[in-house]
């Protein structure tokens, strides 16, 4: 297991690039720990395949390097970067049995029987799979086939990193949640590296001690789940995560004084340099709107959550979705809302203040 | 189920085709039926003969002859183009400007009329006069294909492999390229040897389109005319007189009408048995 | 090792491409030339040969006969194929697994069997010796070939496409013109590819059924090399004519050989 560093790392696929919109990946500086979980999170387009694949070293980055416990293996291909890779769709040896092909890493690596039979057991085990074992691959489910892909990582103890792109696209959706729980039992008991890539949140909050968020080619965040979820340091972060995201409210800024609808707002984290010129947005969260006295709205929409009911209302051009409980009455006019002072922050340019 | 719906109108949706099939498949063929039960002393009296011209062929030396030949030829051809495509479809690259011309430049034979292949290696040949027979004959072999038998079954293989290897790579290579690249990916991982990718990866995923270049050129060289026909002639003597060949020179050589059809109906149940095969492995590949 | 993996198909295209070679360079020799030395080059290169083909309505009209009897033939198939594939693709019928693999059986019968009956049939009904009856007769292979090649591509089309213009209101055969062949041109111009192929290369029929008026070139070149005494230049310049529709037909449809000619089968 390696400690796993990117520097500088920059990739287009364009032999020429000539602007920002050719390069998929702008400067990247990210390290990956020990033993960690972690996900890749991101919208379709933004680049985590690309950075999947430069890790595993199915691409060569244009610029940069990739560095495994600080030794450069940017232009070592795939097979000497002790990884293993779990693809969206499940890829098995068809005509072999599932025994055989959790033993196929460890034979070509010329291991002996006896080693091969115990780790294979092993992980068979852990996976579920003994059952299966005799049974020929061709004949599993796609989660079967899945448990098949990641086992092959798991049987090589010299793995660095096991990485995982879009994994569950072809599970059952009723069997994506015990997949997933799999995935994170697994982490705890083998403490490998494993990067998770994906486009749905619920997958990398779950799953990962820590969240690498990109969009168009860039990182935008790293931090832990509940992180990004309470203090989001870009406003992209604040819309990708949570269901509804986060409300981003274009406001001015005069005299240190966070205006929006003309009414002052308090936020948690006041300016305290001049703003001129800057783009000026405050962001809260639906759970931390509520009715009460503030800016008036107009009620446009309430859908039943369950618990709680999103209530989609309108300011002016303005549409502000907040989450009231269960037996908490909307009114139908003369509505008004007001923003938690602690859990409202200004945002310049898309940035948090700071 | 299979996303159809019953509608007994579709009837009049393939109605051309059963005519315009049906009018060159059925009349003829209800011919020769006729004629492989009759017997004809000229002058278009027919009498009833049974199965007598049906035994006769059965029976026949020449038929035997003819009969073994095809077999020797069909099976010869097979084992030489099947793998000698899949290595050339394997050697190709997946992707690249290069694949494009190599395509191209393969596929000409395919399109050349059949009688211009026969004559093409019928020059070609020549033991005197010819590129390949006077490069043969000049490096001490003792060639000559209007003569010789064995050359002339060498030559007659050696057109057919020239001929019609480049559908089986054609063929091959779609079924390669349809591989996903994450199985050669992982099999990277694996640490998996050219060979095991080979045999557990490209080979099974190929599986559906060989048995259809195995089953399409079973058939087609059960069928060949032309090719040998202008090349050899069927000679020298009948050395290469392949099953069409023979029915030819019977039905429009001699006119023998009973023998002739009654040879047509034996031949046409051969093939139709292997049709029968074709069919069934295909189409119990797509109900997998 | 892996850097002479190319060395593979460059050899067998070196290989496929030396018959070609000599018969091209045989057509630029004169006969004298040919028979009397054996030259890998024409030493002394002329077009006399092709001067005759080209002057001679004998020679010309073979090829002109040819393309005839091929476009008329790859037209019939394909627009009687349209329909009949549609029915196998989207309806179920009585009889229509049999009736399919009838007409696959049609495809591989042998040429050979269906000589002399075509010959007496085509010479009962007055056809014989026209374009139309080496078209027709064709039809017996490229027909089968021609359903077998659409229905993989229209199965691949899928039923949402019909509903949703029926629900907007098309009447079927404006739904069927307008928005389901485009769908599949890659198909029709598969099917219409196969058709030319089989029928332009297919001579024992075209040569039983014809005999001056749409006698094909294949017919031309066989009577040269006997009558005239082995008039090789003229045959290889003749033979070689023949290659060039074939090189144009390919051009036109490489970029699905590229793509590898998924039938919708394969």
């Amino acid at each position: 297991m390696a400690k796993i560093s990117l520097a500088s790392v920059k990739h287009s696929y364009v032999p020429k690039p000539l602007g920002p919109q050719d390069w998929a990946l702008k400067q990247l500086d990210l390290e990956w720990s020990n033993g960690g979980a972690y996900a890749l999170l991101g919208p379709s387009g933004c680049g985590k395949t690309t950075l999947l694949n430069i890790i595993s070293g199915l691409v060569r980055p244009s610029q940069g390097k990739v560095l495994f416990d600080d030794v450069d293996l940017t232009q070592r291909p795939t097979e000497e970067r002790q990884i293993a890779q779990v693809f969206q769709f499940p890829v098995v040896y068809d005509t072999m049995t599932v025994w055989e092909n959790l033993a196929f890493p460890l034979r070509n690596r010329g291991l002996r029987a006896a080693e091969i039979e115990q780790k294979v057991k092993a992980i068979a085990h852990m996976l579920e799979l003994d059952a299966m074992l005799p049974k020929r691959a061709a004949g599993l489910t796609a989660d079967g086939k899945q448990k098949i892909s990641l086992g092959r990582g798991l049987v090589r103890s010299d793995v660095n990193v096991i990485m995982f792109d879009e994994p569950l696209t072809v599970i059952d959706p009723h069997l994506k949640w015990q997949l997933r729980s799999k995935l994170k039992e697994l982490h705890q008991r083998t403490r490998r590296t494993m990067i998770y890539v994906t486009h749905d949140q619920t997958e990398a909050l779950t799953f990962a001690e820590k969240v690498v968020v990109m969009h168009e080619g860039s990182v935008v965040q790293i931090g832990s789940p509940v992180e990004l979820f309470e203090r989001p340091r870009h406003t992209f972060v604040g819309h990708f995560i949570g269901s509804p995201g986060m409300n981003i409210l274009p406001c001015e800024v005069e005299n240190g004084v966070v205006l929006f609808a003309g009414q002052r707002v308090q936020v948690e984290n006041p300016p305290t340099g001049s703003l001129a010129g800057r783009r000026t947005e405050i962001g809260v969260r639906p759970e931390f709107v509520s009715l009460g006295q503030g800016i008036p709205v107009s009620i446009v929409k309430v859908s039943d959550a369950g618990r709680y009911r999103v209530v989609e209302a309108r300011h002016a051009d303005y549409r502000i979705k907040l989450l009231v409980e269960e037996g908490v009455a909307v009114p139908a006019s003369n509505a008004s809302v007001r923003f938690d002072p602690g859990h409202t922050r200004l945002y310049a340019d898309g940035r948090l203040l700071e | 189920m299979d996303g159809k719906t019953q509608n007994q109108m579709a009837w009049l949706f393939v109605l051309p085709v059963v005519v315009l099939v049906a009018f060159n498949a059925i009349i003829p063929l209800m011919a020769v039926v006729n004629y492989s039960v009759q017997e004809t002393f000229g002058n278009n009296m027919f009498f009833f003969e049974g199965v007598k011209w049906f035994e006769q062929v059965l029976n026949s030396d020449r038929f035997h002859a003819s009969l073994g030949r095809q077999l020797v030829f069909s099976g010869t051809i097979l084992a030489i183009e099947v793998p000698l495509g899949v290595a050339i479809a394997l050697a190709m690259p997946r992707r690249g400007a290069w694949v494009s011309v190599c395509l191209v430049l393969m596929a000409l034979p395919l399109l050349i009329p059949w009688n211009v292949v026969g004559a093409m290696w019928n020059i070609f040949a020549l033991p005197d006069i010819g590129m390949l027979g006077r490069l043969l004959n000049d490096l001490g072999f003792n060639y000559n294909y209007t003569q010789q038998p064995l050359s002339a079954w060498a030559t007659l293989i050696a057109m057919d492999v020239w001929h019609w290897t480049s559908l089986v790579v054609l063929l091959a290579y779609a079924g390669l390229s349809a591989i996903p690249d994450a199985y050669y990916q992982a099999a990277k991982i694996d640490g998996a040897s050219s060979w095991a990718v080979f045999r557990y990866i490209q080979l099974p995923k190929m599986k559906r389109v060989l048995t259809i270049a195995v089953l399409l050129r079973l058939m087609d060289s059960f069928n060949i005319h032309t090719e040998p026909f202008v090349l050899t002639g069927g000679g020298p003597g009948n050395a290469t007189t392949l099953l069409s060949i023979d029915l030819v020179k019977i039905a429009l050589g001699q006119f023998d009408l009973g023998p002739a059809a009654a040879m047509s109906i034996i031949y046409f149940l051969i093939i139709l048995l292997l049709s029968w095969i074709f069919y069934a492995v295909m189409t119990r590949d797509e109900e997998a | 090792m892996r850097k002479l993996g190319w060395l593979i198909p460059a050899l067998y295209i070196l290989f496929l491409l030396l018959p070609i070679y000599w018969l091209v360079s045989m057509s630029f020799k004169t006969t004298n030339e040919i028979l009397g030395a054996f030259t890998l080059w024409p030493k002394k290169f002329t077009l006399e040969n092709y001067q005759k083909i080209f002057t001679d309505p004998t020679w010309y009209n073979g090829y002109l006969n040819s393309l005839i009897y091929v476009l008329i033939n790859t037209a019939i198939s394909v627009v009687v194929a349209l329909p009949a594939a549609y029915a196998f693709s989207r309806y179920r019928f009585l009889g229509d697994k049999h009736l399919f693999f009838w007409l696959l059986t049609n495809r591989m019968a042998p040429a050979a069997v269906f000589a002399l009956p075509f010959f007496q049939l085509y010479s009962a009904i007055g056809l014989f010796d026209t374009h139309i009856a080496v078209a027709l007769a064709h039809c017996l292979f490229n027909i089968p070939l021609a359903v077998w090649i659409l229905e993989g591509f229209m199965s691949s089309v899928p039923k949402q496409l019909d509903e949703t213009a029926y629900l907007d209101g098309y009447g079927f055969c404006r739904f069927f013109l307008k928005i389901f062949l485009p769908t599949i041109a890659a198909g029709i111009g598969v099917a219409a590819f196969f058709c030319f192929m089989f029928s332009w290369v297919e001579l024992l029929l075209a040569k039983t059924l014809t005999s001056v008026a749409a006698k094909p070139i294949a017919a031309t070149m066989t009577r040269t090399a006997s009558s005239s005494g082995y008039e090789l230049g003229l045959l290889a310049a003749a033979g070689t004519l023949t290659i060039i529709p074939g090189a144009f037909v390919i051009y036109f449809v490489r970029n699905y050989i590229a793509k590898g000619f998924a039938l919708g089968r394969v």
